[in-house]
């Protein structure tokens, strides 16, 4: 690729030519002499056309080399989507999701495994604390102490295997957490790829801008239509944004001005 | 009271569910969008819809306006469960009549309080 300097010196080379020929073109017109001016005509088409093929010569060597650098196989028809360094963005990002599937989807699993031990022990707790205060103010009759003390020694027993459990549960919930290493590094590395690809598009973006100056082809720029329906998902930034509510609170604040 | 959560995400889904059985209410089903919800609420009897906003086929406000549109199901409460945090959305969805909105991510306090409010307006 041409470097950014010279990039730029056709382009003007080709603009002063335009100018400077000009007015040699209104010189000869003035003077009656159209002959010259058609021949200066001729040249301004040649310059033209020269300078054209150059821009348009290096566009097609940026976007081949902007092609290289996708990792796209041109020569392979049916296994471009799999060369490409895009198609491997996306499986890199379903991998992210299939990840972050799991870890959530484990860690609630574990989660619900839990909440019915915590439950289940509270209450046990509850009824020996009810049945404890009887005993003390000696409101209990000899069966019902059997059973209490019967029942004792089986909620220390049950307690001492809930607590194993919730703890093995909550280190497992720890574990599953490690998916934040991995999707962090292949996150890292799909921002990599797209900050290459967007410095690549520019540059082709520059060379095409020139190859439509120099042809004055002009673009009808159309105006994106935003459709809030469809939904933007997670905004960033949003505490300092305007547009956007940063918190619970600025919805209810909305909310309410609205009459809610 | 029998409660339908929409969400694209499972494990969402699967959160609210678990947020509402803490609340007392052990009775909810799940749809995926819009298109999978609005066949449910016509058959099923539902008597409120948590819903999000961005999903596939057919979106939440989508599925509110449908919903507000449909005499069976008009007066169903539907509180909107979103990242959506755009203020034009929140009063698009104020305006299709929405009963309640809370941005994503919410806590287990948000949920519980937005959803005793709904019910509290609709018994007063």
């Amino acid at each position: 690729m041409a470097g950014p300097q010279d990039k730029g010196a056709v382009l003007t080379d080709f603009e002063e030519t335009l100018s400077s020929q000009a007015n040699r073109l209104v010189d000869h017109i003035q003077r009656g002499d159209f002959s010259g001016a058609l021949g200066v005509i001729s040249d301004l088409n040649e310059t033209r056309d020269r300078t054209l093929y150059q821009e348009v010569g290096k566009l097609t060597r940026t976007l081949h080399e902007a092609i290289r650098n996708f990792n796209i196989d041109t020569g392979n028809e049916h296994s471009q989507e799999e060369l490409s360094k895009i198609s491997d963005a996306s499986d890199r990002l379903a991998y992210v999701v299939d990840l972050t599937n799991k870890a959530a989807n484990k860690t609630m699993d574990l989660v619900e495994e839990s909440m019915p031990l915590a439950v289940a022990t509270k209450d046990e707790a509850a009824y020996l604390k009810e049945a404890w205060g009887r005993l003390r103010r000696r409101e209990m009759d000899p069966s019902e102490f059997r059973e209490l003390y019967k029942r004792i020694d089986i909620f220390f027993a049950d307690l001492t295997r809930n607590s194993d459990k919730v703890y093995e549960n909550l280190s497992n919930i720890l574990l599953a957490q490690d998916f934040q290493d991995l999707t962090g590094q292949v996150i890292q590395k799909v921002t990599k790829l797209v900050r290459d690809v967007e410095v690549n598009l520019v540059s082709l973006v520059v060379m095409a801008g020139k190859v439509d100056r120099i042809t004055g082809t002009r673009h009808e720029v159309v105006e994106e239509v935003k459709n809030d329906s469809l939904g933007h998902g997670p905004q960033m930034n949003a505490d300092k944004r305007t547009d956007v509510v940063s918190s619970q609170d600025d919805v209810d604040d909305l909310l309410s001005s609205l009459g809610f | 009271m029998k409660i339908l959560v929409v969400d694209d995400f499972s494990t969402m889904r699967r959160i609210i569910k678990n947020l509402l059985r803490d609340l007392g209410f052990t009775n909810a089903d799940e749809a995926d969008d819009g298109q999978t919800a609005l066949p449910m609420l016509k058959t099923g009897k539902y008597d409120f819809l948590v819903t999000d906003w961005n999903m596939p086929g057919m979106t939440g406000i989508d599925l509110l306006r449908a919903v507000r549109a449909d005499d069976s199901l008009k007066t169903l409460p539907v509180l909107m469960v979103t990242a959506e945090a755009k203020r034009d959305q929140i009063v698009a969805a104020a305006q299709a009549g929405v009963n309640g909105y809370v941005v994503k991510p919410f806590t287990a306090a948000v949920l519980k309080e937005k959803i005793e409010k709904i019910f509290e307006r609709i018994d007063s």
